[in-house]
């Protein structure tokens, strides 16, 4: 199978790339890169004013299978991924049961082997049933095919145990991501603690609750010299701590996610369910502080925080509704309406973001368009304005803080090694309508 | 304002100084009615009032009944205790049984902050908030500010204390909203860790732990129930204490203006945070609070039902 993408603007910060290029794939790798490329192919794209990039690599999305298929499974989640132009996801441990033993991973394994529809790659938990209390093994998950693992969802509160865990990550090289909350600082709370809780009656989750627990986590990994990746950056004092922390040479990443430099806590003075996430959305100045901690590197990474629920679990009253929005389609959007199209990032840097960085971490072979790498590609129009509502989504749940809002950017294709995974489909009148064509099977 | 639009009423931070003084004019007309033989007007003949109390209440629960009684409209009123709340119906599905049944209003009464204007969202008839968690009580409010007026003649440049668990009131927030609006210069006295954080972006002029500061040039003061009851992770302070330093009693009220009218939204905890003497004496409008809630009440429902017709 042999593919041609012409006319593109290719993007590609791992080889330095940023022009109008054609790009020949064949068998699911990439074999050429170059000016006015000819050769007999299967099919060609006319990527005429469009982007070509990397497949996005979202290191946070919760898959909820298995356990709560209800809510999203394998197959959904990764349907909704291509969509978003994202080609592979790593699967938070938050499960039923939780992926923390030998039976758990090699389950999900098999759905992914069976049912997946992007390269999906499992983050193990740190502690069994992520209950804080009793190591998972992970020298085990690790064999298993874990590429990192986390208690998401929850933070390690005993610090000894996650210093033991630190320790054995390090022994058997594999990437801790960090849940930073410190739970006795955020009891109870739903919303950003301040003004926001104080106007709408709501407990407050702090912001201390945050930063003092990055703060801590670092340490630790500074003491054993392991490798962490604080999960979901929300508030200034936490991009601060990691700022100083790199300039210390501590192995330390962190990701933020989309909704945290778009929207801020005003947005939820409404009482609408879908913005109850955790943490909680902040203040103005942080939702800036984080577009800047994105633009001088503190930040590496842009992740969904994908978080399914259904509508009975969300459109109830505020304080009991579940924590966490989808974010797998509109990822991409968001950043190129709230990054690019507001100059805070360039194309490149956005594809630093959301490919070339998590795939660093992950220490995967992805997020680059050089010859010789996999296949994973998505065609974007920069430019073109779309309507987020309800029936658009692909993802089994609908919860998303982004409903009614019209964003700029949309995905064309997605593909995955060398077969269209996703096509949008060509428009119709007075429809936003898009659905996912294809279905290819599993990668790597 | 020449006409009243909105079918809810949920809270005074949405509404406008001259929304807000277009209740309280309403307010005056309506309590000329209960001071008259027959005290009772056809203004809601016809229409259905359903009180939905998901906490208890006797006081704003009888308030409203009485107010729709006196405006001819028919009441029913749930409790959660008896309904099929217990049963698991959400809040959202008994609301739009409720409408399936033709009522015209839901008076809403509930524990989670938020839940009559979600409510809102869910039915078509109207939605009076009865008080929602910590959020607003937006009929206390106005019956104290339609009070004060009473009292005062107007209320820009009224200096009105709020003293008692700040945190946890809705009548404080719904209070806070509705002064400022109207011009009022609000003081909130609480132990600090019964003070919200950044309450002062509410138009809270000044905050103060100190009783005698929140006294001194105080023309009123609005003394809310200590819920010890409720003091589940412990900030409250021992009741005695927080009647040594909070309570208002006849000797702070030495110390403040002559004229200081004390309100309390009931029912009064004598002894805890306030003195008997002092809820009874003459400087107390506690009673007056009570009648004025009718007609402020009744006031609303006119209005809600006004709103909802040109909506329609």
């Amino acid at each position: 199978m042999k593919l041609l993408i012409k006319n593109g603007q290719v993007v590609d910060p791992a080889n330095n790339l940023n022009a109008v290029l054609d790009i020949l794939v064949q068998d699911g790798k990439i074999v050429k890169v170059g000016k006015n490329l000819k050769n007999n192919v299967d099919s060609t794209i006319d990527a005429t004013d469009k982007i070509v990039m990397p497949g996005i690599v979202d290191m946070h999305v919760h898959l909820r299978e298995p356990g709560r298929e209800d809510k999203e499974t394998v197959a959904s989640g990764t349907n909704a991924a291509l969509k978003g132009g994202i080609t592979s996801v790593l699967a938070m441990p938050n499960t039923h049961p939780a992926i923390d033993n030998k039976d758990s991973i090699q389950l999900l394994n098999n759905i992914i082997k069976k049912t997946s529809h992007t390269n999906v790659f499992v983050c193990g938990a740190i502690t069994k049933e992520r209950k804080g209390r009793e190591l998972s093994d992970i020298t085990l998950l690790k064999q298993e095919g874990a590429l990192a693992i986390s208690d998401d969802g929850n933070s390690v509160d005993n610090a000894q145990l996650f210093l033991e865990a630190l320790k054995i990550a390090k022994k058997e090289n594999i990437l801790v991501i960090c849940h930073c909350e410190d739970v006795s600082l955020s009891a109870k709370g739903v919303v950003n603690l301040g003004i926001t809780s104080t106007r709408m009656g709501l407990r407050g989750i702090s912001r201390e609750s945050e930063y003092t627990r990055v703060a801590r986590d670092i340490e630790l990994a500074e003491r054993t010299n392991t490798q962490i990746h604080i999960a979901h950056v929300s508030c200034r004092e936490s991009v601060e701590i990691i700022a100083s922390a790199k300039k210390r040479g501590i192995k330390v990443t962190c990701e933020t996610a989309p909704h945290y430099f778009t929207l801020s806590e005003e947005a939820i003075w409404g009482y609408d369910a879908n913005l109850k996430i955790n943490p909680p959305l902040r203040g103005k100045d942080d939702a800036e502080v984080i577009k800047q901690g994105l633009k001088s590197d503190v930040i590496d990474v842009i992740a969904s925080d994908h978080a399914p629920h259904t509508e009975n679990e969300k459109d109830i009253e505020f304080d009991r509704a579940e924590f966490g929005a989808i974010g797998l389609e509109t990822e991409l959007a968001v950043c190129v309406t709230e990054l690019i199209h507001k100059g805070v990032l360039d194309w490149p840097g956005l594809v630093q973001k959301l490919c070339l960085n998590p795939s660093k971490i992950l220490r995967i072979n992805k997020g680059a368009l050089g010859e010789g790498c996999d296949a994973d590609i998505t065609i974007v129009s920069p430019n073109q304005e779309w309507l987020v509502e309800r029936n658009i989504f692909v993802s089994k749940s609908k919860n998303s803080m982004f409903l009614g809002k019209t964003l700029k950017g949309i995905v064309d294709y997605t593909i995955l090694k060398d077969k269209v995974a996703y096509q949008k489909t060509p428009e119709r009148k007075n429809s936003n309508e898009v659905s996912c064509k294809s279905r290819v099977g599993k990668a790597c | 304002m020449a006409e009243w639009k909105r079918k809810h009423l949920l809270g005074l931070e949405e509404l406008s100084r001259e929304e807000i003084e277009f209740i309280l004019d309403n307010t005056s007309s309506f309590k000329e009615v209960l001071t008259r033989e027959v005290k009772k007007v056809p203004t809601l003949r016809g229409k259905t009032v359903v009180n939905l109390f998901y906490e208890p209440s006797t006081r704003t629960r009888v308030s409203f009944e009485v107010a729709a009684k006196r405006l001819s409209a028919d009441v029913i009123n749930i409790a959660a205790e008896t309904s099929s709340v217990r049963k698991g119906e959400t809040l959202f599905d008994t609301g739009r049984n409720i409408e399936a049944l033709k009522a015209d209003i839901i008076v809403v009464r509930h524990s989670a902050s938020g839940a009559a204007a979600m409510l809102s969202h869910h039915v078509n008839i109207s939605v009076v908030n009865a008080g929602d968690g910590w959020h607003e009580h937006p009929t206390q409010a106005l019956l104290d500010i339609f009070t004060l007026k009473e009292k005062f003649g107007r209320i820009e440049g009224l200096e009105v204390s709020i003293v008692g668990d700040i945190a946890h009131s809705r009548v404080a927030r719904s209070n806070i909203w509705g002064l400022s609006k109207l011009g009022a210069k609000v003081t909130v006295c609480a132990p600090k860790l019964l003070i919200p954080p950044e309450i002062e972006q509410m138009g809270v002029s000044s905050i103060t732990d100190n009783i005698d500061v929140a006294l001194v040039n105080a023309d009123a003061v609005n003394v809310l129930r200590m819920q010890f009851e409720r003091d589940e992770a412990n900030m409250f302070p021992e009741q005695l204490e927080y009647f040594k330093k909070f309570g208002i009693t006849q000797e702070r009220l030495e110390k403040a203006k002559k004229k200081i009218v004390i309100m309390h939204p009931g029912p009064i905890n004598r002894g805890i945070e306030i003195s008997s003497e002092v809820a009874d004496g003459t400087q107390s409008v506690i009673l007056d609070q009570v009648t004025n809630g009718i007609a402020v009440r009744m006031a609303v429902l006119f209005l809600v039902a006004q709103g909802a017709k040109r909506k329609k």
